[in-house]
């Protein structure tokens, strides 16, 4: 659907009172499809992320039906600096450090994740082999950019698959501070950027980060891949 | 169902999964919650499956029952006049043991009707009469009962094309087509099969003293070890050979898995139109509901 379908305007009203990220499969005018996720802020659509990572390998077919996003945009959620993902896009680690160079201290995931890899494992729990991979990911993000991760997982089964939910949420040094359980729940965390602050000082990689150096770099590699004949 | 010639080795310790084992606690809980919700997604309450005195349909059976309240779950039993007796005893210790219902029809009436003008017919051919036979039946029992019909195929079946198309390879859905036998095995301990079904050799029980891994030449510890590493891991045949498996059992397995391929996907269509069933019009089955 287009931003202007009217399907929206309950969750929009609703963002009067508290800010609002769904997911959603969004219609450009030029009539492309993006798997997107869209906040909503004071009753109006205040920032979109387009799915930039589309998985088409395995289980997953996304390519076939979607348009890829080509940008990561850092945004205001609650007057927090925040980045917004879906799924895919967070295990590329380009848009995670994208985020965080634009100095954000929120990153928000949301996916429709399957629960897959049943074997026995001595260190696993209740949980497919994919939900350990999740959250050594989603830790190490928070820890890396030293921001606050958001993560926000579907439930259910379709077509034989399962959603393992999980939904959760990690603070700038790594640590859970909550994680919803496999039914459906509502899990609350306080975004507090005095943390923030605290792990930055302690851990400086923001201050240090060197974006040129990175950008010479990209750009060498680049102009290496791209020379020669063929 | 011919078997290849490869060295013949008995049934081995059934428990024994080695590097297949699975988190039992885990896939009960993920099969109990798919029979669940895919059962009451498309409107039904209850199913029904052929109970053979198996280890596969004894463990659908008690997982149904967990997922679904034992008297919502229909256990059919279709025996022929040559099936071991010992498979309905055991049909019944089953179906006790997880509280469902029961039914015994005999098939030996209209197989035998129509094996009489054909008494030439093969092993193989009246063995898939028979499953198919059987299919009807709980087709028509899914009918009478608005009962959706579970599969018991097993993923070793599966790969292996050890299974009667349209026959017992058919159903609405089925939990246990991502589990090799020996998987089944493993689960089936867990959440309570007994005993005695666990522990029996696997038998089609198609015709008297069929044994399943007599037939397929092999026993399903081994061949679940070698299609793990060749469809999970992704491991060529050559590694698997490279590795230690014997050439020509790895040989006839791939072979086997590969012609079979036909009973694992639904009718081809001819293509006409721009937008074909299935190749252009893909929706999944829980598409709408």
């Amino acid at each position: 659907m287009s931003l202007e379908d009217k399907r929206l305007r309950p969750l929009l009203d609703l963002s009067k009172q508290v800010d609002i990220i769904t997911g959603m499969v969004l219609k450009s005018e030029d009539f492309r499809y993006y798997n997107a996720a869209v906040h909503m802020s004071g009753g109006v659509v205040s920032h979109v992320h387009r799915k930039v990572y589309l998985p088409t390998y395995g289980m997953f077919d996304e390519q076939r039906y979607f348009a890829a996003g080509d940008r990561v945009r850092s945004f205001e959620c609650s007057g927090v600096r925040s980045g917004l993902l879906v799924c895919e896009d967070t295990w590329h680690l380009s848009t995670a450090y994208l985020l965080f160079v634009q100095g954000i201290s929120l990153l928000v995931c949301i996916s429709s994740s399957p629960g897959r890899g049943v074997l026995a494992n001595p260190g696993a729990d209740l949980a497919p082999g994919s939900v350990a991979s999740w959250h050594d990911l989603l830790r190490t993000v928070a820890e890396y950019t030293t921001c606050y991760v958001a993560y926000c997982n579907r439930l259910g089964y379709e077509d034989g698959v399962n959603f393992w939910g999980g939904s959760s949420v990690y603070r700038p040094d790594g640590q859970v501070v909550v994680e919803a359980g496999e039914s459906a729940e509502l899990v609350m965390a306080e975004i507090d950027l005095r943390e923030v602050e605290r792990q930055r000082l302690a851990t400086p990689l923001l201050r240090d980060e060197k974006i040129e150096f990175t950008l010479r770099e990209l750009e060498r590699i680049w102009n290496e891949r791209t020379d020669g004949p063929y | 169902m011919s078997a290849p010639t490869v060295p013949t080795r008995p049934a081995s310790e059934p428990l024994d999964s080695g590097e297949l084992e699975i988190n039992a606690m885990l896939v009960e809980s993920i099969l109990v919650g798919f029979l669940r919700k895919e059962v009451h997604r498309v409107g039904f309450q209850k199913v029904v499956l052929g109970l053979s005195g198996g280890v596969d349909s004894g463990l659908v059976a008690g997982l149904a029952a967990k997922a679904l309240g034992p008297a919502n779950v229909i256990g059919v039993s279709m025996p022929y006049r040559m099936s071991n007796p010992q498979s309905l005893a055991d049909a019944r210790v089953v179906a006790e043991r997880f509280g469902v219902q029961l039914r015994v029809f005999e098939i030996t009436p209209q197989v035998d009707a129509y094996f009489e003008a054909h008494p030439g017919a093969d092993d193989t051919r009246r063995g898939n009469k028979m499953a198919r036979e059987r299919m009807t039946i709980l087709y028509d029992q899914s009918s009478a009962e608005n009962a959706l019909v579970v599969g018991t195929s097993n993923k070793t079946e599966l790969l292996l094309g050890y299974g009667t198309i349209f026959g017992d390879m058919a159903s609405a859905l089925n939990p246990l087509g991502d589990l090799y036998k020996s998987q089944v095995w493993q689960l089936a301990a867990h959440v309570g099969v007994p005993e005695q079904v666990i522990r029996k050799p696997p038998s089609a029980d198609l015709w008297e003293g069929q044994s399943d891994e007599q037939e397929l030449g092999f026993a399903y510890a081994a061949v679940d070890r070698l299609l793990f590493y060749l469809v999970d891991k992704r491991f060529s045949a050559d590694e698997l050979v490279e590795m230690g498996h014997d050439p020509g059992f790895v040989e006839a397995v791939t072979r086997r898995m590969r012609v079979n391929q036909y009973k694992r996907r639904p009718p081809i269509i001819a293509k006409l139109s721009a937008r074909t069933i299935d190749r252009e019009f893909r929706y999944p089955r829980d598409w709408g509901v």
